[in-house]
């Protein structure tokens, strides 16, 4: 096992260094002049080139690859042009946030969506089965970012239940910073009326955030019980008496999880896309909504970190979905 | 042929799914015939802002007084346009990448393989948003986005699908009567892979009208007055709660195509992959 993290740990790195490359390629290659671009349009022929020995633009390519990876390893993203402040100090303000977000949304769509799925395999072609397939279908084809707005119009416009956006009431304020995420900050705080205001503030995003999640992760459930369902085991199980109950939700469930799992992390990249977007319809400060506001200001250094970020947790969440299937299932863990 | 026909009418939502396609197809199609107020996609009728849904409009009005049907109709025609530029674009990248990297075997194999990797580390709606901003922001730029973002997708479906077709005897048979590899690649393993390649294509076609509508929502798609779905959904923003219907018919439609594209590709996935068959 620990063979198997250090080797997959390893192979982070030429996959960050390919990461890299490419971010370098969507910057300085992309553009036709990358220093016009940076300076905007109504620079003068001097400003452009200012900007052109500033950022080094004038070197060649491979000696600006290096420099950018020597920056990039010491922690120095840049400057954000429009939040004036270090891109690496924006990402660790708006990380937690969306972390918090897909977290509980993640949360959320498993809680639902597995027992959702096993029901629908253990009524096999029954009426539930029919409803959960064509919701599972459906909930793939809703645009997020509609889907978010319908929420606000419905519970913080027309029912007034919700809050319409930001991640905890202005007059209460944010918890001290202990971990980052407001739901256990404010805990830790034994602020409960904070707790309350951040559980309603990421009700909504985390709703919209689940909706396709959800549909995946039943839709998973389902195929793999099903799956399971046929095998010798469950067979024998159920010749020698064991209570149907417990071979359903004991045994075929845990058979059939490791599929849903990979799923689970495969989620992950799809919830921190769909996040850019939802995350900017709530005003959640996220790095979702950061993006967002990086690119339609053509912020290069931070749309660059962004890319760069978001690459390196997908690399993460992938090796640490590999080890739950190691410890979930033997077998795998052995090919290790 | 016939006993997959039959089957596949058996498929009551992959049936549903292709009559969504054919439908929206034609609206695409006679888009400007069909749509009640077709000047609409362009000018404004100040004194008509903001109707809401009657029989005048089905739909209601916008802000500027269009007719939101019209306008939704017309937008069918960039929607689809975007799906099967895109999707077949990709195709044409990333399908004969994935038969070299399924066929060649060594440093060939290699190089492809780790770009895909390299290019599928990050959710392509990220890589997308950059690369439509970095380029000139439009409906081509947002295309070439899209395209550049998802032929790995294809990479990965046909590299499986060839490294399993070159180990079998079929092949072997071919380079023994000394067929050329091209000849092999695309005569004989490329049809052989046409299913899973279809599959993906059509699930990456309401894929594909997803991400696109987010792009035009953020602002690096279509541009203004274009009847663009995601556009409209994100310039309605503004004047809600009042005007519901300005977001949510948009918001419908593309609901509607996108399920159509998963409905067949399920089904069509269903009549090709047999382990996945066996589990329904």
């Amino acid at each position: 096992m620990i063979h198997f993290l250090v080797r997959r740990l390893l192979l982070v790195v030429p996959a960050l260094l390919g990461l890299m490359v490419l971010t370098f390629v969507l910057v300085r290659v992309v553009p036709a002049d990358p220093a016009a671009t940076l300076a905007g349009e109504n620079s003068s022929r001097q400003q452009i080139e200012e900007i052109r020995a500033k950022y080094g633009f004038d070197r060649p390519l491979y000696r600006q690859f290096v420099i950018y990876v020597g920056q990039v390893l010491s922690g120095d993203l840049g400057n954000s042009v429009f939040s004036n402040r270090p891109v690496s100090a924006d990402v660790r303000r708006t990380l937690p946030a969306t972390i918090e977000l897909t977290f509980v949304a993640l949360l959320l769509a498993t809680l639902i969506g597995i027992p959702l799925g096993t029901l629908a395999a253990v009524r096999h072609n029954g009426a539930l089965d029919h409803i959960v397939r064509i919701a599972t279908v459906g909930g793939l084809a809703v645009a997020s970012f509609w889907f978010a707005i319908m929420l606000q119009l419905f519970f913080s416009m027309e029912l007034e239940w919700l809050p319409l956006r930001g991640r905890i009431g202005v007059n209460i304020g944010a918890p001290a910073n202990v971990t980052g995420f407001f739901l256990i900050d404010s805990l830790v705080e034994g602020r409960l009326d904070r707790f309350a205001s951040a559980l309603r503030h990421i009700a909504l995003p985390a709703v919209t955030l689940a909706l396709p999640a959800l549909a995946t992760i039943a839709r998973f459930a389902r195929v793999g019980v099903l799956d399971t369902m046929q095998r010798d085991f469950v067979q024998y199980e159920t010749a020698i008496g064991y209570p149907h109950r417990r071979i359903v939700w004991v045994y075929v469930l845990r058979n059939s999880v490791i599929t849903v799992i990979t799923q689970i992390g495969l989620l992950f990249g799809a919830l921190i896309s769909s996040a850019v977007a939802v995350e900017a319809i709530f005003d959640w400060p996220g790095i979702g909504s950061y993006a967002v506001q990086a690119i339609l200001a053509a912020d290069y250094k931070a749309i660059l970190a962004v890319t760069l970020v978001v690459g390196v947790i997908y690399a993460l969440v992938n090796i640490a979905v590999d080890l739950v299937q190691g410890l979930l299932d033997p077998r795998v863990a052995a090919q290790l | 042929m016939k006993i997959v026909l039959a089957k596949f009418l058996r498929d009551l939502p992959a049936v549903l799914g292709l009559a969504i396609i054919v439908l929206g197809l034609l609206v695409a199609i006679f888009a400007t015939q069909l749509a009640p107020h077709p000047g609409d996609a362009f000018q404004s009728n100040l004194l008509q802002r903001f109707k809401p849904p009657s029989d005048a409009f089905l739909f209601g009005t916008d802000n500027l007084g269009r007719d939101i049907l019209s306008r939704v109709i017309l937008g069918t025609r960039s929607a689809f346009l975007i799906a099967v530029v895109v999707v077949l674009a990709a195709m044409l990248i990333g399908v004969p990448l994935g038969l070299a990297a399924g066929y060649l075997g060594g440093w060939r194999t290699e190089a492809i393989m780790r770009l895909t990797d390299i290019v599928l580390a990050v959710p392509q709606l990220i890589l997308a948003l950059a690369l439509a901003q970095l380029m000139k922001p439009g409906l081509w730029t947002a295309m070439l986005a899209l395209t550049l973002t998802y032929w790995p997708f294809f990479t990965r479906t046909v590299y499986a699908e060839t490294r399993r077709l070159k180990a079998s005897l079929f092949v072997e048979a071919l380079q023994g009567i000394g067929a050329s590899t091209w000849r092999i690649l695309f005569l004989h393993i490329l049809p052989n892979a046409a299913s899973p390649i279809i599959v993906r294509a059509t699930i990456g076609m309401g894929f594909t009208i997803l991400t696109a509508a987010v792009l035009g929502f953020l602002g690096v798609g279509a541009t203004p007055p274009d009847p663009d779905w995601g556009l409209a959904i994100a310039e309605s923003r503004k004047f809600l709660p009042e005007t519901w219907w300005f977001a949510m018919f948009p918001g419908l439609a593309i609901f509607v195509a996108v399920l159509g594209f998963n409905l067949l590709g399920d089904g069509l996935r269903d009549l090709v992959d047999p382990r996945l068959r066996r589990s329904r």
